[in-house]
């Protein structure tokens, strides 16, 4: 199928937005992970426990002969992770210097970054939302009955890497942009806000709908970790339905349909 | 083009990260910090206008599943503190002073006296951990109106017995402050017992602070003195804190 003409695929908003997030949540995510290292556990329930165990992963480090050995328990059941967490650079530590912001130890500096870039993205995501209530754009995001009866085809070609280049986003595309954005954004946001203890005075009712804080704190791990899944494919379907035109699209909003079979 | 542009953008990711382009962040007077930390009094100002004098949280009997976890300073060295640790605080005073109308002094046995108390909170750890126990205390605000402070008392600054650090100057000790909004919130006491029983010295006997909508290092254990000040620019480093001195924040609601 030869190419189709250039469209207008995304408003500046969208896509000044778009790279706002891109540049938050990297942000975000690894001072987040300087932050877990002051106490590298995620534990279910109101408290932590210290006389009894809530943990479902804990990052430690411990000498063995002389050594020191990094050891991630999951569930009960532990792992030597040496060189990557609980012991790296020679130095105890959960998550590597290269997946901290700032490199070095510094819980004080870590939390400043986060909560500037949360703000950031609560407030791009609110600018967001907003205007795309107004412009319509939400709408291309929902996916509709149509679009649900044809998920199976939609699944079966993304799986043979048959990728349409059409104005309008796939159902799979939808339903992805759509969780990250509907889903897994506010929840990272309401379970970061339901460790403040300042918040929790003001909505105590986001303590009961996490079921307490440490399980809170558990979710806004998973939700990260979730996140970057999202991450990874976006990459690899970046690439796969042409990098350039997709890049064009998410920078200057123009994309080039048609020529659908790349693979 | 494209493995150019991938290249850069993972070399990027990388040096962010991996590379310390942003270490500069963790000095405490870096223009890249300041940048950074404007986010303090939005958050501030967010959390006060959500908040108002809501309460915070309080737990069951049934949720105290454990012993209250010690933090920061555990055994308080200096000899007054180890003399009247020795003799079970019999000759502790808590003084309140500077913006008040009358000074006062009251002994454990006459803060005890006073109408007291109990809640049963959790404390959040800067860390990241949670525990919760239960507090008898003497409400602040009750020991602040004996003193009166002046119109212009703006701060209670709690002074404490343990030393953190040795500097050239001499010892530092452990310091915090709130403002009055916090000062005479319902839920934020002094305590001197937990869970049923005397407040331990791990814990920050004889007395300490309760601030329960704000993270742990605002409640100042070993609390000596209380003073009344209109700013703190001229104690510590003159961030209002030990801890705030240090790159953390003055209002720990988050």
């Amino acid at each position: 199928m030869p190419d189709g003409p250039l469209i207008y695929r995304q408003r500046l908003l969208t896509r000044i937005t778009h790279w706002v997030w891109a540049i938050s949540l990297f942000f975000l995510m690894l001072t987040g992970l300087q932050i877990f290292n002051a106490f590298p556990s995620l534990q279910l329930g109101k408290e932590s426990g210290f006389g009894y165990d809530n943990a479902i992963l804990k990052i430690g480090a411990v000498e063995v002969d002389g050594g020191l050995r990094g050891v991630t328990r999951i569930f009960g059941v532990e792992f030597d992770t040496t060189g990557m967490l609980g012991v790296s650079g020679g130095e105890a530590r959960a998550f590597p210097e290269a997946l901290t912001i700032p490199s070095k130890t510094s819980l004080a500096t870590g939390r400043v970054i986060h909560f500037f870039f949360a703000w950031v993205l609560v407030l791009a995501l609110g600018l967001w939302l907003v205007a795309s209530a107004v412009n319509g754009h939400l709408g291309q995001l929902i996916p509709t009955v149509a679009d649900l009866r044809a998920l199976p085809r939609d699944i079966a070609d993304h799986a043979r890497l048959r990728l349409h280049r059409s104005g309008e986003y796939s159902v799979l595309q939808k339903l992805a942009y759509a969780s990250v954005l509907f889903v897994a954004l506010p929840l990272m946001i309401l379970t970061g806000l339901s460790m403040s203890p300042g918040v929790n005075a003001a909505a105590p009712w986001l303590l009961d709908l996490f079921q307490g804080r440490q399980t809170a704190r558990t979710i806004h791990f998973l939700t990260m970790l979730a996140l970057l899944g999202f991450f990874a494919v976006h990459m690899a379907m970046i690439l796969l339905a042409g990098p350039v035109n997709e890049m064009r699209s998410i920078l200057t909003g123009w994309y080039r349909t048609g020529g659908d079979d790349h693979a | 083009m494209l493995d150019r542009r991938t290249l850069l953008l993972g070399g990027a990711a990388l040096a962010l990260s991996g590379c310390k382009i942003f270490d500069s962040a963790t000095e405490r007077d870096s223009r890249l910090r300041a940048v950074f930390a404007s986010q303090e009094g939005l958050t501030k100002f967010a959390q006060r206008a959500m908040i108002g004098d809501r309460l915070a949280p309080e737990f069951t009997e049934a949720d105290i599943r454990q012993g209250m976890r010690p933090n920061g300073s555990v055994d308080p060295a200096s000899a007054d503190y180890r003399r009247m640790a020795n003799t079970g605080f019999a000759d502790y005073r808590l003084t309140v002073t500077g913006m008040v109308e009358t000074p006062v002094s009251l002994s454990l046995a006459e803060l005890t006296a006073m109408p007291s108390r109990t809640q049963i909170t959790r404390l959040d750890c800067v860390e990241g951990w949670s525990c919760i126990a239960k507090w008898r205390g003497v409400p602040l605000g009750s020991v602040l109106t004996l003193a009166k402070p002046k119109l212009t008392a703006r701060y209670a600054v709690f002074h404490c017995f343990d030393a953190r650090e040795r500097s050239l100057s001499g010892e530092v000790f452990y310091y915090e402050s709130i403002d009055l909004i916090d000062a005479y919130h319902p839920q934020t006491i002094l305590a001197y017992a937990m869970n049923g029983a005397p407040l331990p010295v791990a814990n920050g006997a004889p007395l300490r602070l309760r601030v329960e909508r704000q993270l742990g290092y605002k409640m100042a254990k070993y609390v000596h003195t209380i003073d009344l000040v209109e700013s703190f620019a001229d104690i510590g480093l003159g961030k209002g804190s030990y801890w705030a001195d240090r790159g953390y924040e003055w209002y720990a609601g988050i």
